[in-house]
């Protein structure tokens, strides 16, 4: 029997990669909801939400304002960490590295490099291996997603059209990340270099893909969630746990539509369940025809 | 569960007459023993292929129904909160708790861990653990993601070298009661502990390739 003893502390090591995609490994087949408040904060946890994104308007709101919308103020990010014991996400802007020292500083647990906020950089995102916290950034297709995972991202979400309650764009970007995975599994050597030209994404990674199947850190579903089912569909698509950002706080009763919407996510395969959760649970956001979307939020990031 | 089937990896079952294989399996010996694995939230797809790597064909577990057909079972890493939610709105904890009290064999790592305790602190007011293990932890205790990280452990009964141990928010044992077996240990913190049938890690096996304590339960059974 081997000796039982404290470990060797030179081992011991933080903000490794396995460090970092190991809690988005965690959130896995939960949901992680948009709070603006302590109040809304706790009404996530009680729901059961897996971790919460702490910011001062939900996307609906940033959409309807306008203007710039940046890093939420740490008075207000304090508040929400000290109100749950769950993870608690915040924003930086695309490419505003400042941003995000001052969230890590904070002790924030994930940093989310949005586009719903106005982009700071429009040519470089942050260099997130510079970090200690973990980033999760959106993607439209997989070589952006590939792209992020190159400069550090430890989980990537369909960035959906935030603030519509439309799923219609996060079902597209879904499809196509999970269509291309599937397509370079079948792919030869030679195409391989194809997919890397065409993807502009690195080639080692698009190898990687073609052995594993899998992309290299865990894919969520963001972007115009607001029903149970909504939530189901994206899990049913391919995508290991949901976002939702102003689906419920924009909802006529908070409360229970966070309790379907986890319960949908954790069931998303039984239809009776759905069925069942789905019930009288008044009425959702309003949202919005793609059409009628005058900002397209998908299309920041580089 | 793998959202996307390797190309490798066909899913296509065995038609009568089709060629046999020509090389062998790569596990000779399938464990016939139905382990289950919690699946309400977390990291239970990570458990499944471990224990898949043992040669040990795990199962989901979402359900009463499930639970029931299971001989062992893995309470994986994931939100405490969220799972102890899930496992009153699926019915489960119930049947869950009444095979406990039937020397259910489980292994529970990280969030798995909390749940099996004696006590919680920092966790939720209304947060009921099983009380499984007599351990008492402190939800978070090392701190927040920042604070996470990984270190090479010692383990009573692996003899081939340190595993790796992977923290995330880890909780931190606190007391341990005297018929506990603590098995390895960071900075005199207990973070392995064994007590008849259930094992209770704060760290995340699954997180690695290193399979020896996903092993050394499937042979406690």
């Amino acid at each position: 029997m081997a000796q039982t003893g404290s470990e060797n502390t030179s081992s011991r090591a933080d903000g490794t990669v396995r460090v970092k995609r190991g809690l988005a490994e965690m959130l896995k087949g939960g949901v992680i909801m948009d709070v603006v408040t302590p109040e809304q904060a706790k009404v996530a946890e009680d729901a059961g939400a897996t971790a919460v994104m702490a910011l001062e308007r939900v996307p609906a709101d940033i959409r309807k304002d306008g203007g710039v919308a940046r890093m939420s103020d740490p008075e207000m990010i304090e508040g929400i960490k000290e109100a749950v014991t769950i993870p608690v996400m915040a924003k930086a802007r695309i490419g505003h590295f400042v941003e995000a020292q001052i969230l890590q500083a904070l002790g924030v647990d994930y940093i989310d490099e949005s586009e719903v906020l106005t982009p700071a950089d429009e040519t470089h995102h942050i260099d997130k291996f510079a970090f200690t916290v973990p980033f999760v950034c959106g993607a439209t297709n997989l070589g952006e997603a590939l792209r992020r995972i190159s400069e550090g991202a430890c989980m990537i979400r369909s960035k959906g059209e935030a603030g519509t309650g439309n799923v219609v764009e996060a079902v597209r970007h879904l499809r196509s990340i999970v269509g291309d995975i599937r397509k370079i599994t079948q792919s030869d050597e030679a195409e391989l270099f194809q997919w890397a030209k065409t993807l502009q994404a690195p080639l080692p990674l698009i190898q990687e893909i073609a052995e594993t199947g899998k992309l290299q850190v865990p894919l969520f579903c963001a972007g115009g969630l607001a029903t149970p089912a909504d939530a189901a569909l994206a899990m049913q698509l391919g995508a290991e746990a949901v976002f939702v950002g102003s689906g419920i706080f924009k909802s006529d009763d908070p409360a229970p539509r966070a309790k379907a919407i986890v319960e949908a996510t954790t069931n998303y395969q039984d239809a009776e369940i759905l069925a069942k959760v789905s019930r009288g649970l008044g009425a959702p956001m309003t949202g919005i025809d793609m059409d009628d979307v005058d900002v397209r939020l998908a299309e920041r990031g580089w | 569960m793998s959202a996307w089937p390797n190309a490798a990896g066909s899913t296509l079952a065995p038609e009568p007459g089709d060629a046999q294989p020509t090389t062998a399996p790569e596990v000779a010996t399938v464990d016939t023993r139905r382990i289950g694995v919690l699946a309400l939230q977390g990291a239970f797809a990570r458990h499944v292929e471990a224990l898949a790597r043992c040669g040990c064909d795990a199962v989901e577990v979402r359900t009463a129904e499930q639970l029931e057909n299971c001989d062992a079972l893995v309470l994986p890493g994931g939100e405490s909160t969220t799972m102890s939610m899930l496992l009153e709105r699926s019915g489960l904890r119930q049947p869950l708790a009444a095979r406990l009290g039937q020397g259910l064999p489980v292994f529970g790592t990280c969030a798995g861990m909390i749940l099996l305790a004696e006590s919680i602190s920092d966790g939720r007011p209304d947060q009921e653990p099983f009380r499984a293990i007599d351990i008492d932890v402190r939800r978070n205790g090392y701190g927040r993601q920042v604070d996470s990280f990984e270190a090479d452990i010692n383990v009573a009964g692996l003899d081939d070298g340190p595993f790796r141990a992977v923290f995330i928010r880890a909780p931190v044992v606190t007391r341990v009661g005297p018929s506990v077996d603590v098995l390895a240990e960071v900075d005199d913190d207990p973070v392995l502990c064994r007590m008849g049938s259930i094992t209770v890690a704060s760290f995340h096996p699954e997180l690695t390739d290193d399979d020896r304590l996903h092993r050394l339960f499937l042979q406690s059974l």
